[in-house]
């Protein structure tokens, strides 16, 4: 499977790796992406999202691999895949010292709406961003939350058919975040292609398709349901009581133990598939004199599938 | 090149500077401070200069002379020696920074032949008030010389034959009435629209950059071009405005004729600050700090500008080596039309070698800021 222009997908990345020097930011990334659809990058700090959406947008160059955006390899036509897109960056990157509406005017010149579309482009942005009223206000002295609205709303007065949003809902409270994912999903419905990072396991459930990226690699992608269901290759259960300190210690390497994680007060074990895990974990507490310990089976939340997929990706690379 | 995205980043240019205090005070207040500062302070004019006199001989012609220089308002008599040693002294002291000595046959040959010469020494740690000093000095003695002449003629009748005139040589430095500010204020122009233009502009990227914005404004469609004239259209607005507040002093606050024509004028300024604008811009495009890129654009207009255009130094008083170097100082070229203009009234036919040599500057420096800069981050 060769990734080229032709490839009826919004975005198609293959082999992508990017270097800062020595360092490996992105070794080997591919996926693809299609129209209307929503992907999800998660990963820990460091782990490469920012960079590849740079790559994605033109704003680095990739040292090895492929990258298509609309149809255009970014590499050779940057400027033409950035007629297509909006980018809304990691960090606040609208002007602060310019009101609202001086911000919109700025990029609806840059994008260069036509006139007749304009004031009402800027309206729809305005309304959307929920700062009607507000239009004179230097954007400095907006909230977190109202700044980030608003440089989604620059993003996307253009009406570009693919939108990069890095960790768009940082620093931005529950109530607003809610909104923010609604007004990504009435874009996605409209057809609208997003590529979108965020650090919030719950934000990963409005995806329709989550990437899992550690250490520049992509670990695991799919639907949120594939990744529930699939990814964990074992059965979870669920520990409350016991020594939870003691066995997050003890239990990693005993028969049937795949992986084991705290998780708020109680311990999530994951066992190999088994029709007796739930008994083979009881035997082991015995074994500790934690018979006591109460031992269920648990609904895989996607952080159980992140934090043991993580593990299991950097095990080989932690070896001797 | 597209021109709503043209206006869109002019217009956006404009609302910052407007907001920003440090640029305002840059581009409004700044240039009148230092003409009136530099204009009054930097002046190169030495009044009341303390001198040592030592009259060898302490006839009535002797002490005539010394009266002029006693008279003038360019010297006063601090010491009066009565030996060499004492003169040397005075000036090792630092006490005056002239000593006149009167030798002992002064009036004996003047009498004899109306030639006499008399002993000037200044003191060459301050070279430039130095040759002031001196310049000063044989001005007055040539108006001695002058009133010597005319009494001799008196004295002899028309028809005798005149004694050699006493030709100062040091009067080709000064402007007719001595007053070097005539010479230095088209300088302080240029140094001013320099520092400023460069300053100006030399944040306008880096400040993009500190600020997170260029990463957004990278990733649109807009050219580096269109960031370029954009952003530069502002600034250039600003320099001329600034560049009329210093000429609209110079010449009615400070009194600097204006011999030439304000076409002329106009079109140089507009070179120059072509010049000056672009080098800034080119430093903000390269340094993506802004504090490294105003400090960098420092460097590079206000000293090449002060020391080596000519505007506190005289080039062909220069070594070799750094008179070459002089060349290369954009600054020089629009010191040297200035001058022109203002004081001998030049119009564009007698300048085409500056113009042209700040034709190929601005050309330069527009083109290697157009192409560093990149709509990469890195
Ligand atoms: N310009 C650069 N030069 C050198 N190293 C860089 C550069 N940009 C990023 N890196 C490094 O590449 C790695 C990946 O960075 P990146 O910003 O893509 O991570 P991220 O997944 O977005 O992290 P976060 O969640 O903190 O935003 C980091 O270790 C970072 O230090
Ligand atoms: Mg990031």
């Amino acid at each position: 499977m060769t990734v080229d222009a032709t490839t009826p997908d919004r975005i198609a990345v293959e082999g992508l790796v990017k270097r800062f020097g020595e360092f490996v930011a992105l070794d080997g990334v591919g996926f693809r992406i299609r129209a209307g659809e929503i992907m999800g990058f998660i990963g820990p700090n460091g782990a490469g999202k920012s960079t590849l959406i740079r790559i994605l947008c033109g704003l680095l160059a990739p040292t090895a691999g492929r990258a298509i955006v609309g149809g255009i390899d970014v590499a050779r036509d940057p400027e033409g895949v950035r007629e297509q897109i909006g980018y809304m960056s990691q960090k606040f990157s609208l002007y602060d010292d310019l009101s609202v509406m001086e911000n919109l005017r700025f990029f609806a010149g840059i994008y260069r709406i036509p006139p007749s579309q304009r004031a009402e482009r800027m309206r729809f942005a305005l309304d959307m961003a929920g700062l009607a009223g507000r239009e004179q206000a230097l954007v400095g002295t907006l909230s977190g939350g109202w700044k980030q609205r608003l440089a989604l709303g620059c993003a996307i007065m253009h009406e570009p058919r693919i939108l990069f949003l890095d960790e768009p809902t940082s620093g931005v409270d529950p109530m607003s975040r809610r909104r923010f994912w609604d007004l990504i999903h009435t874009l996605s419905a409209q057809g609208v292609t997003v590529l979108v990072t965020t650090h919030y396991m719950d934000e990963a459930a409005y995806c329709n398709r989550i990437a899992l990226i550690d250490r520049g690699r992509l670990v695991i992608e799919g639907t949120p349901a594939e990744l529930k269901h699939h990814a964990l290759g074992g059965q979870l259960l669920r520990v409350e009581g016991g020594e939870l300190g003691r066995l997050l210690h003890d239990l990693p390497g005993e028969p049937g133990v795949l992986d084991v994680a705290a998780y708020g007060n109680a311990l999530h074990v994951l066992m190999h598939e088994d029709a007796d895990a739930a008994a083979s974990l009881r035997h082991l507490l015995a074994r500790r004199g934690l018979a006591y310990a109460r031992i269920e089976p648990a609904e895989p939340t996607l952080e159980d599938v992140f934090v043991h997929m993580v593990g299991v990706a950097r095990q080989p690379a932690s070896a001797p | 090149m597209k021109l709503n995205r043209l206006r869109a980043i002019a217009a956006k240019e404009v609302l910052q500077i407007r907001r920003d205090p440090r640029s305002l005070m840059l581009a409004l207040l700044l240039p009148v401070m230092q003409i009136l500062l530099l204009g009054y302070g930097v002046t190169l004019d030495v009044e009341h200069l303390p001198v040592c006199v030592y009259d060898a001989e302490g006839s009535q012609a002797s002490q005539a002379l010394l009266k002029r220089f006693q008279a003038s308002r360019y010297f006063t008599i601090t010491q009066v020696a009565r030996d060499q040693g004492q003169v040397v002294a005075g000036l090792d002291r630092g006490t005056c920074s002239l000593a006149v000595v009167v030798p002992a046959d002064f009036s004996r040959s003047l009498a004899a032949g109306g030639r006499a010469e008399l002993q000037a020494i200044a003191d060459g740690t301050d070279s430039n008030t130095a040759t002031l000093a001196l310049g000063y000095a044989q001005a007055v003695v040539a108006g001695y010389s002058n009133a010597v002449q005319v009494r001799w003629l008196a004295a002899h009748g028309e028809g005798s034959a005149p004694l050699p005139p006493l030709t100062v040589q040091s009067r080709v430095w000064f402007n007719e009435d001595l007053d070097s500010r005539n010479f230095i204020i088209p300088g302080i122009v240029a140094l001013i629209m320099a520092l400023i233009g460069a300053q100006l502009t030399s944040l306008t990227i880096s400040r993009e950059w500190e600020r997170g914005t260029m990463e957004l404004l990278v990733s649109t469609p807009v050219t580096p071009g269109e960031v370029m004239l954009g952003k530069l259209l502002p600034y250039f607005a600003i320099g001329l405005f600034d560049a009329a507040l210093c000429l609209v002093f110079a010449v009615f606050w400070f009194d600097v004729p204006f011999r030439g024509a304000i076409s002329t004028l106009l079109f140089i300024t507009v070179l120059f600050l072509m010049v000056v604008l672009g080098l800034g811009y080119l430093i903000s495009v390269l340094i993506r700090s802004q504090l490294g890129a105003s400090q960098i654009a420092l460097l590079v207009t206000l000293l090449p500008t002060n020391l080596l255009s000519g505007l506190a130094f005289p080039i062909d008083q220069m070594p070799a080596p750094i008179r070459a170097i002089t060349y290369l100082v954009y600054g020089r070229y629009y010191v040297t039309s200035l001058k022109a203009i203002f004081l001998k009234g030049a119009g564009i036919a007698e300048l085409t070698t500056p113009v042209l040599i700040m034709v190929s500057y601005a050309a330069v420096v527009t083109w290697l800021a157009a192409r560093g800069f990149k709509k990469k981050l890195v």
